[in-house]
């Protein structure tokens, strides 16, 4: 296979966009149905998200005034785009592509987009509480990005690499366990899930982020959520689980960790309040910064 | 071929995933109060789909509880044009019909029929949870085959 043909391969069908798209469909259903369970509802049956996704992209899309159109469709693309290529680098079984020196760089760059475009998008489309929202949104990604680039940065100190297929490779550590911690922590305020649900904050600020958002625009957003949970499950199943060589025990692995922290996260988002921005900002400050600090300790240290 | 292939999935995805929002145009609150239990756990109505979203320009279905008050009327007019198409109404209770005991008080102008196009009327004072489920779930229906913007009544 020639390279161009294994990078389309790992961009549009596995890891990429399509695989992505219906992994992020039962993940972000299974999110739903465990979080009905908890409450004693019943749930959604498990083709909601994908008729979700099919009803948005058949209605009209209205641009509110005074929004540049091209901003208006472009963010969405452009988070889809981003998250497409990062779950296209995550050396997980089956993915076509080869892992190169720096990718892991890459990876944390456009992990960050979806937020980045994100808090574009609240600004761009001039609605008082998407404004607010973004706000939120960005002092909230420098709280969470702290115990998560760290804890990167940890592993590739660790691996002494900046290479996926290295770090995944290397012995591990102690450093490890803080590593996963600081990771963990940071992954409701990543997925927006409840005590960290300050930026789209629903009926608080109306809609948040997406308020002025609807049909296409909006279904991209809602794809690019589940790739963005796909992806986060696909670092964690990589970084932290056993590697294994037939495909069928890498899936199998892959889905039991995928379960694993759908379940710690939903359960944690139905057990909580919301928590105000400052609480939010200290939390990861404090104890995400404590746990990314001894990972590095103990990464340079072993 | 492929388009009629689009157009089925389409219409299946409008019945199975109608999302509403709900306003209040002046309503004494009994509708709004029956309306919560829709998506609490003895009903649930997220089986169906159904999910309350915050923004009117998320929503399919808007659900409409009160009579129309001289106050409200822009605002509820301003709020459904937000919504992009497809759209149905589900008007919730005998207010948004006739007016009920609020006809002919001079700050209400009574049903909601004049300044919005209901597709569907939920009878009762209030109606019981179910009824209104019912109410939604024709409503989709009737997105789903494109026959919104035409009145129509449940039967219960």
């Amino acid at each position: 296979m020639s390279d161009w043909w294994r990078i389309f391969l790992a961009v549009l069908v596995w890891p990429g966009l399509l695989g992505g798209a219906l992994l992020g469909w039962l993940f972000l259903w299974i999110t739903r149905k465990i979080m009905a369970r908890l409450q004693g509802r019943k749930g959604p049956p498990f083709y909601q998200p994908f008729f979700d996704f099919v009803k948005l992209m058949s209605k009209e899309t209205i641009v509110p005034g005074g929004t540049n159109r091209i901003i208006f469709y472009g963010l969405p693309l452009v988070a889809l785009i981003s998250v497409t290529f990062a779950l296209s680098l995550i050396p997980i079984p089956g993915n076509p592509l080869r892992s190169f020196n720096g990718d892991l760089i890459l990876l944390i760059y456009l992990l960050e987009m979806p937020a980045l475009c994100d808090i574009l998008a609240g600004f761009a489309t001039r609605s008082l509480y998407a404004q607010v929202g973004a706000t939120r949104e960005a002092i909230l990604s420098l709280g969470y990005n702290l115990p998560f680039l760290t804890a990167l940065i940890a592993l590739a100190v660790h691996a002494k690499s900046s290479s996926l297929r290295e770090i995944v490779a290397a012995t591990p550590s102690p450093a490890i366990v803080f590593v996963a911690l600081a990771l963990l922590l940071s992954v409701p305020a990543r997925l927006k899930s409840n005590p960290f649900s300050i930026a789209n904050a629903e009926s608080e600020i109306v809609a948040g982020i997406h308020t002025e958002y609807n049909s296409k625009p909006l279904a991209i957003f809602e794809l690019v959520h589940g790739l963005e949970l796909t992806a986060l499950v696909g670092l964690f199943a990589v970084l932290f689980l056993p590697f294994a060589h037939s495909l069928v025990a890498a899936l199998v692995i892959y889905i039991l960790c995928a379960l694993g922290l759908i379940f710690l996260t939903t359960g944690l988002a139905a057990a909580t309040a919301r928590l105000k921005i400052q609480n939010a900002f200290s939390f990861f400050w404090r104890w995400g910064a404590a746990a990314a600090v001894l990972a590095i300790v103990v990464a340079l240290i072993w | 071929m492929s388009i009629q292939w689009i157009d089925r999935l389409s219409k299946i995805s409008r019945q199975k995933s109608p999302w509403v929002y709900h306003v209040n145009a002046g309503a004494c609150n009994g509708c709004d109060i029956e309306i919560g239990p829709c998506f609490c756990p003895r009903y649930d109505a997220e089986q169906m789909g159904v999910l309350l979203q915050g923004s009117p320009k998320h929503a399919d279905i808007l659900l409409i509880t009160g009579p129309m008050t001289l106050r409200t009327c822009e605002a509820a007019k301003d709020i459904y044009a937000q919504m992009p198409k497809p759209k149905a109404v589900v008007a919730i209770g005998s207010c948004p019909a006739t007016g009920n005991v609020f006809a002919g008080s001079p700050t209400v102008l009574g049903s909601v029929e004049p300044s919005i196009p209901v597709d569907i009327y939920v009878p009762g004072c209030p109606p019981r949870p179910q009824a209104i489920m019912e109410g939604i779930r024709q409503a989709a229906k009737l997105l789903a085959e494109g026959k919104t913007g035409k009145k129509q009544g449940i039967s219960s």
